[in-house]
């Protein structure tokens, strides 16, 4: 799993059957600290996460897994989960984005 | 299984419900002298561990379900398996200056 930010959303008339009623978002990995990861990718969604969320995703054979149209279908990412805050101890809360960094309390929902 | 060190927990409320009740937690994975080593991610922690702890963690599914003790839990594939308490290193230099 690593943390991601939803950076924008994919549409797909044409698609595979299997991710009929799925959202396909953009995802940006990022760190803990909201810096950017590594390049953005495409993962379906199971969070209900929205742009602009900070969330967390699963990549390789478990994402495929997580599909509700069943596990046989080419997807090699999906978000898990929507992160509310991420917490690193002593020092004040980390934001996952860059929007609002700064902030006391980090949150993906906007 | 990699050393990391623990460096954030992560709270969600929506999400999979194969993750529900387990805690998650962002790991830095670090070298054996506890220098970081490429990028961080996230785990589901099986043996109650915190911020700041050197950890092990398993980055493979089967594993991992096999470490949090629920194998119908198809989705996650990271997760911290052990805490460790000290790793011992033998000193290269000094064997070399020894002999």
């Amino acid at each position: 799993m690593k943390l991601g930010r939803v950076i924008g959303r994919v549409v797909c008339t044409q698609k595979m059957e299997c991710f009929d009623g799925l959202k396909l978002l953009l995802v940006q990995p990022v760190d803990e600290n909201g810096k950017h990861a590594g390049a953005a990718l495409v993962a379906f969604d199971v969070a209900r996460a929205g742009e602009g969320d900070l969330v967390f995703f699963e990549a390789g054979k478990e994402a495929a897994q997580a599909n509700p149209n069943g596990w046989f279908n080419p997807a090699d990412a999906a978000i898990i989960g929507v992160v509310d805050a991420v917490d690193s101890g002593s020092k004040p809360a980390e934001q996952g984005g860059g929007k609002s960094a700064g902030s006391k309390s980090a949150g993906g929902r906007k | 299984m990699t050393l990391a060190k623990v460096v954030a927990s992560v709270v969600s409320t929506e999400k999979h419900p194969h993750y529900r009740g387990h805690k998650i937690l962002v790991v830095q994975p670090i070298d054996p002298e506890g220098n970081p080593k490429g990028r961080s991610l996230l785990a589901v922690d099986g043996v109650q561990a915190g911020i700041g702890d050197r950890v092990l963690v398993v980055d493979e599914g089967g594993s991992a379900r096999a470490v949090i003790g629920d194998e119908t839990a198809v989705t996650i594939r990271t997760a911290i398996c052990g805490i460790v308490d000290s790793v011992d290193i033998e000193d290269i230099e000094d064997a070399g200056g020894a002999s």
